[in-house]
């Protein structure tokens, strides 16, 4: 679960971790009022679920209130486009103001999880205000690693390792100091798997400021921190990903004309593959749960159909424990009760395999039944190639 | 001969009184696996389909010589299941559940590690040795004995290579599902070593997909290690960046994790690797026949 840059400042400022002067705004006027209070000189930021807001437009310095609201108007409702968000890009709604600071210096700070050491890891470099993976490709030399043992947690002398290693001297280093540890209890006790502070400045004062602050929270704690789930902003989601997810299902739209629906995420994605390699183009990905039920696989199927892009729907279960018969009526009435016309495609294998299959050839609607993931996958291609 | 778990495992349930616990219990019992004790925690004393249950797992070792766990547990207390089999000193945790807090995995992996007792999951369709032991949630009916070992971290896209490899007459000794999961106890390495010493495993079959480095590392451990063939499929080469696809485990970022870089080091790594997942049982086939 991510959230937006304004949330991610607020949440690290209750860690003590300073961030600059801001306001966040709705409208065009408020934005106005936020910049007057800066004094005028300030930074206006969209506010997006991605990054690149920079090189996009969505991020620019004004000198006065008037500049701010002209700006303002001309980006809000906008569909912000960066290389993260794909081609239909992100409505702007949220904008937020911040006093324009003098920068000295630019760091990168992140705790996020290694798979390969089971533990979180500090992540550090003198290279910030730039991509992180940028730098990782160019000068890996330049970025600073640290695995933390759950155990004893993040040391003191840890921390100021990493400060030191940001060649920070003298009072901004203990500072530095301090703000790492913070952010490391901020990251355990928010259950976050990423917390990025990108740049981390050192202003020409001598402060240090996080300038701009990622978080993504790890999906499966959200039922301990009752706060989450307002704070998402459903502008932001595709609307068929929302429904999706109250019902459990993970779903992600994509480009093509062939609705999937597949249970377990590997054979999901085996199943896109297999699509493309016979020539379809999948438009979802949608993954029902290993243990598909009839009314997960109704309500999947109803939110494919919603798609007005899909032309036909392929449908691969392997059912094992799950009965086939079951699953066949959970597709008949879900398909029947919106009236769903299309070419559908069903592979199925588990229990009651032959039964699931005569209930499907019986009932009526445009359905072919594929012996195998490939032969299924070869059928749904050709019946859309006809009509 | 087989890895992790035979016909004479003697296992215990944790959770064994929830409604998936339950069904599974049932389900393995009926496969031939030999289920001594449940633990449910406040339900020590009734029995359950005539299997004793405890109330702590220590309890149910001492009196059944249990020596592998099945954790169905939710996710708020799984972590703490896993802990309480370390203690208890077993053989083996295989933990199904799925949603566990990363956090709490991270502390619990680290004990775990310290501890003698190996753990497989969380977030995973378990262990099997076909014709003798059925521990976890995989359908037993499309495994058959034999002689190659196969490991992966997705679910249901398992079950497609197993009846692909059963399909061509390729029976198995022993599948594990280590579970798609950021942090996880045994990982590809681990089994391989297992399988790499096991008299009645001829060669490996591998099920990898997007995210994380596990396959690549796995690829360079073949290559230095590994005395038998090894066919493997990587799922989700026409995966969008950036995008999650179910499992919190399978996401690009950075230009890291792409199916094609994990194909590529598997292939550089002697492994036949099937292009599409219609054809992983002939992949097999083929690197048996090198």
């Amino acid at each position: 679960m991510n959230i937006h840059e304004y949330q991610a400042k607020e949440i690290l400022n209750t860690y003590g971790i300073p961030v600059p002067r801001n306001r966040v705004a709705l409208t065009a006027d408020q934005v106005e009022r936020a910049a007057k209070m800066m004094g005028g000189h300030c930074v206006v930021k969209a506010q997006i679920y991605a990054g690149g807001r920079g090189k996009a437009g969505g991020v620019k310095v004004v000198h006065h209130p008037e500049q701010a609201a002209d700006l303002a108007k001309e980006l809000f409702g906008k569909r912000l486009v960066t290389p993260q968000t794909g081609p239909e890009g992100l409505k702007v709604r949220r904008i937020l103001v911040e006093e324009a600071v003098e920068i000295a210096r630019e760091f990168y700070l992140s705790i996020t999880l290694d798979r390969e050491s089971s533990r979180y890891c500090l992540i550090a470099s003198a290279e910030g205000g730039v991509e992180i993976e940028e730098v990782a490709k160019k000068s890996p030399e330049k970025i600073h690693v640290l695995p933390i043992d759950p155990f004893t947690g993040l040391r003191t002398y840890q921390a100021r390792k990493i400060a030191l290693a940001l060649g920070l001297s003298g009072g901004v280093c203990e500072d530095c100091v301090e703000l790492v540890l913070n952010l490391y209890k901020c990251c355990l006790e928010k259950d976050c798997s990423l917390v990025e502070i990108n740049p981390l400045v050192v202003t020409r004062a001598g402060w240090l400021l996080a300038m701009d602050a990622k978080f993504s929270f790890d999906d499966n704690a959200v039922y301990r921190h009752r706060e989450y789930p307002d704070m998402v902003d459903y502008s932001q989601l595709d609307p068929l990903e929302i429904t999706a997810g109250k019902y459990d299902l993970a779903y992600i739209k994509l480009v093509g004309n062939i609705g999937c629906m597949v249970n377990g995420a590997g054979l999901a994605m085996a199943t896109l593959d297999v699509l493309k390699e016979f020539g379809g183009e999948p438009a979802n990905f949608l993954d029902v749960g290993g243990g598909a039920t009839r009314e997960k696989v109704a309500e999947a199927f109803k939110i494919i159909l919603q798609d007005c892009d899909v032309q036909a729907v392929f449908v691969n279960i392997f059912g094992g424990i799950m009965r086939c018969d079951v699953i066949a009526q959970g597709i008949i009435e879900a398909a029947s009760e919106v009236h769903c016309a299309l070419p559908i495609v069903v592979r199925m294998d588990g229990s009651n395999v032959e039964d699931g299959k005569k209930l499907l050839l019986e009932s009526g609607l445009n359905i072919q039944i594929g012996d195998n993931l490939g032969d299924g996958a070869q059928k749904i291609v050709a019946m859309l190639a006809k009509a | 001969m087989s890895i992790l778990i035979n016909k004479d495992s003697k296992i215990l349930v944790q959770g064994i009184t929830g409604k998936s616990g339950l069904f599974h219990t049932q389900q393995c019992r009926a496969y031939g696996s030999q289920i001594v004790a449940g633990v449910t925690p406040g339900k020590g004393g009734v029995h359950i389909e005539g299997i004793p249950v405890f109330n702590t797992v220590a309890e149910a070792v001492h009196y059944t010589g249990a020596t592998v766990s099945m954790i169905f547990v939710p996710p708020p207390g799984a972590a703490d299941a896993i802990l309480e089999s370390c203690e208890a000193g077993l053989e083996l945790a295989v933990c199904i559940t799925e949603g566990i807090p990363v956090r709490d995995m991270v502390l619990a992996r680290a004990i775990q590690e310290r501890s003698k007792t190996l753990l497989v999951g969380p977030n995973c369709p378990g262990v099997i040795t076909p014709g003798q032991c059925k521990l976890g949630i995989m359908p037993g009916y499309i495994h058959t004995p034999g002689t190659v070992g196969v490991v992966s971290r997705s679910g249901t896209l398992t079950y497609e290579a197993v009846k692909q490899l059963t399909d061509m007459g390729l029976g198995q000794s022993t599948c594990v599902g280590i579970g798609g999961d950021p942090i996880i106890g045994m990982k590809y390495i681990d089994v391989l070593k297992q399988f790499n010493e096991d008299p009645g495993t001829e060669a490996v079959f591998m099920i990898g997909e997007i995210g994380g480095g596990a396959e690549e590392e796995a690829a360079l451990w073949i290559k230095e290690n590994m005395k038998k063939p090894v066919a493997a499929f990587i799922a989700g080469v026409t995966a969008p960046t950036g995008k999650r696809m179910g499992h919190a485990g399978a996401i690009i970022t950075g230009g890291k994790g792409k199916a094609e870089d994990k194909i590529r080091t598997l292939q550089e790594c002697g492994v036949v690797v099937s292009t599409s997942p219609t054809q992983m049982g002939d992949a097999m086939a083929q690197a048996l026949k090198k």
